[in-house]
């Protein structure tokens, strides 16, 4: 049975929730009805002059295959991001669930690099892995891997995609350790009474068991991967070298901002939008359709 | 009780807020948008402080908004809100897009019509002043800080290679050898490097070898503008530059400064950098450093013309209800810059160099380039030869981009994926596309 408070008349939940839509309508509606008015205009920087092109910078963008090459490569770092942050948090998560000395100390210190600003968490990322002046990067330099990942692209988005999976890691492991403690203890004593081992445990009970977890957490990741990874590639590697670590949202800003090229920024910050509203609105027909009571 | 004491608090910590500083009354207030921070900024605001004491009719206030990339922005961004400085610093590169800007801006030529503040363009160094004109020459903007590229070496690791540390190379073949013997001595761990790649080694390259960079006079003539970085003096320099690097003689260390802290350091024994960096290098290294000219190629110039500067300048924006009274003070202070004992001071305590004869003269006289070695080698560098329509500066949009598509094609060509023509190629057709979108928006 479900617990649902009723408010009597209409006019306090409006009054309640009015903030919230003014935020809303301020923060996201105003600014994405610009951007979406945005796309569609040619201007110069100062505004003097408006140029109405109706698809043609969407046309320019699709046609254009480094912008193509951008999205699969926003793709495939989203991907590494979204994968590795996972798995290393799943695993944290099962070690740190046990009944061990010191968990209590363990998990606050998981929990910390959340904390941190991403632009600090670039900065630092960069003493430590500068092929020149960082700590761990001189010596790297130094070996046959040739570490240098302002010549080698390869090595740049190894570089952020781990910076990057980095900071989101405390995140996830806070909903792993909560998912990973709202299963039923019973359900794994049976098993482990009937003889399953540790690793077949985790595979047949614990992981169907963190399934809404896990899909939840892979949204949330990917658009953390797509929008607030921002700051720490922009330190890091500033979308180069060649273009191998440019995002589609670093791309937005360098055309906006940099470039000053509104209406093709803008046309590219509207297909972002319409990528993360696609995306979200699967996560919720997905999460609807997999509820486990 | 607990309430009580929370707005206490509240209140205590707005009064305590810091307050944006207000010009005295009666004075007509000029508002100076800047990107100086640290010791650039003290300085400017010190300069700013001597203005205002030494008339009483105008005040200047200074805010610092950023880099200049934020700058720029947040003054185009305040134009269209209607609330633009009256002074704006903006960077060389987005000089393209402020000489569009039409009814944004009031050109210093206009202001010295308009409010009769006498600014004579003929006292201003050319080279300095040339990027910042018009075609005719008149001037749009007014230089403020300007810096040009040289060639910095470490002397220490040139006397460990049995190089003389007097005479540092003159030519591109004689520091392609020299970058040889410093590798095979192991005089340093990089033979060579560079700092803001694309602007030395393309738009003062085109400039010192006097060869176009881009078409219509580098774009000064028109919207019109073609690239033309893919002629073979710069393959050629280019291909240099690569062969270099595969030789291990040269490395390519990252864009803008970020290469910096590699010469800094003394891992690297040359490099080629902002003349501004002296004051850094005085500070802080620890190894005897000394500059040069930049080298040129005897087989496409044999006397190397100026160099171009780098820096900002300072740019008057309109803004409805804006007073004459307030276009006033704004050419007052221009001309109080150009006054020479202001441009020697601001010279003399920043390591820019002075925008005018008088300020030079000044400096030349009260024998601060004798007591200074390497401080007048950049305003030596900006001043020989003379200055043509390949040595004026570069007036196109979207530079920042430009450079950027430029350094990313050299990267690529870096990695294997091409070579020095087919670079030049693909940035040429990249950056014309982007040349083109400028003018269109422009031309609306």
């Amino acid at each position: 049975m479900e617990r649902r408070t009723i408010f009597p008349g209409r006019l306090l939940p409006i009054l309640l929730v009015l903030p919230q839509l003014a935020l809303t309508i301020v923060f996201f509606l105003f600014p994405a009805g610009e951007a979406m008015w945005s796309s569609l205009t040619q201007v110069d920087a100062f505004g003097l002059h408006t140029q109405f092109v109706g698809l043609g910078n969407f046309a320019g963008l699709f046609s254009d295959p480094r912008y193509l090459h951008t999205i699969w490569r926003t793709a495939v770092f989203c991907a590494s991001v979204t994968v590795l942050s996972l798995a290393v948090a799943l695993a944290l998560a099962v070690f740190a669930d046990r009944e061990i000395r010191g968990r209590g100390w363990y998990r606050t210190m998981l929990i910390w690099p959340y904390a941190v600003a991403p632009a600090v968490s670039a900065v630092l990322w960069v003493f430590l892995m500068n092929p020149q002046v960082g700590l761990f990067g001189r010596w790297l330099n130094g070996t046959a891997l040739h570490w240098d990942y302002a010549i080698n692209g390869g090595q740049a988005m190894l570089l952020v995609i781990i910076a990057a999976a980095w900071k989101q890691v405390s995140y996830n492991f806070i909903f792993f350790l909560a998912g990973l403690q709202s299963i039923p203890r019973t359900v794994v004593e049976a098993a482990r009474m009937d003889g399953a081992k540790g690793w077949r445990r985790f595979r047949t009970i614990t992981l169907p068991l963190l399934m809404p977890t896990t899909f939840f957490l892979i949204i949330v990741d990917l658009v953390y991967a797509a929008f607030d990874t921002f700051a720490t590639i922009m330190a890091l590697t500033q979308g180069g070298p060649g273009k191998a670590t440019e995002t589609l949202v670093v791309k937005v800003y360098r055309d906006g901002v940099i470039n000053l090229d509104l209406g093709g920024s803008s046309a590219q910050s509207v297909v972002l939008m319409v990528a993360i509203i696609t995306l979200t609105a699967l996560q919720f027909r997905f999460l609807g359709q997999r509820r486990v009571d | 009780m607990k309430r009580r004491s929370l707005l206490a608090g509240a209140a205590a910590l707005a009064a305590a807020s810091p307050r944006i500083s207000l010009a005295a009354a009666g004075k007509t207030r000029v508002v100076f948008w800047h990107a100086m921070n640290g010791a650039l900024g003290a300085e400017l605001n010190k300069l700013i402080a001597r203005f205002n004491a030494s008339q009483a009719t105008a005040e200047v206030v200074p805010v610092f908004k950023g880099g200049y990339p934020e700058t720029l922005t947040a003054a185009i961004a305040a134009w269209r809100a209607h609330q633009a400085p009256h002074i704006a610093q903006i960077f060389d590169v987005g000089t393209g897009s402020m000489v569009a800007a039409g009814p944004a801006v009031t050109d210093v030529w206009k202001l010295v019509k308009d409010t009769g503040v006498a600014i004579d363009a003929k006292n201003y160094i050319p080279s300095v002043r040339g990027y910042y004109t018009l075609a005719d020459g008149r001037m749009a903007s007014m230089p403020f800080n300007s810096s040009t590229v040289v060639m910095w070496y470490n002397k220490d690791a040139f006397e460990k290679a049995g190089l003389d540390p007097a005479k540092p190379p003159a030519t591109w073949p004689e520091v392609v050898k020299a970058a040889e013997v410093l590798k095979s001595k192991n005089a340093a761990k990089y033979a060579c490097t560079t700092s803001w790649p694309a602007w030395v080694h393309f738009e003062q390259f085109s400039a010192v070898q006097n060869v176009p960079f881009a078409s219509e006079a580098d774009g000064f003539k028109g919207l019109g503008a073609k690239l033309e970085i893919n002629a073979p003096a710069f393959v050629s320099n280019l291909q240099r530059l690569l062969d270099m690097s595969k030789a291990g003689t040269f490395k390519y260390a990252g864009r803008d400064n970020t290469p910096d802290p590699i010469f800094y350091s003394g891992q690297a024994a040359i490099t080629f950098n902002s003349s501004g960096i002296l004051g850094d290098l005085k500070k802080s290294a620890k190894f005897k450093w000394g500059n040069a000219f930049l080298p040129y190629d005897p087989a496409v110039i044999k006397t190397p013309l100026n160099s171009i500067i780098g820096g900002a300048s300072l740019w008057a924006m309109t803004a409805p209800h804006r007073t004459p009274a307030e276009y006033k003070a704004v050419a007052e202070f221009f001309a109080f810059l150009g006054q020479p004992a202001q441009d020697a001071e601001w010279s003399r305590t920043t390591g820019y160099v002075p925008v005018t004869f008088g300020g030079y003269n000044l400096l030349k006289s009260q024998n601060y380039y004798t007591q200074n070695p390497g401080t007048e080698l950049p305003i030596q560098q900006l001043t020989r030869g003379h200055v043509t329509e390949n040595s004026k500066g570069i007036r196109l949009g979207q530079m920042p981009q430009i450079r950027v598509i430029i350094e990313e094609e050299w990267e690529k060509a870096l990695q294997g994926q091409q070579n020095a023509k087919q670079a030049l190629d693909v940035a040429v057709q990249r950056g014309n596309t982007v040349l083109r979108q400028f003018e269109r928006a422009v031309k609306g």
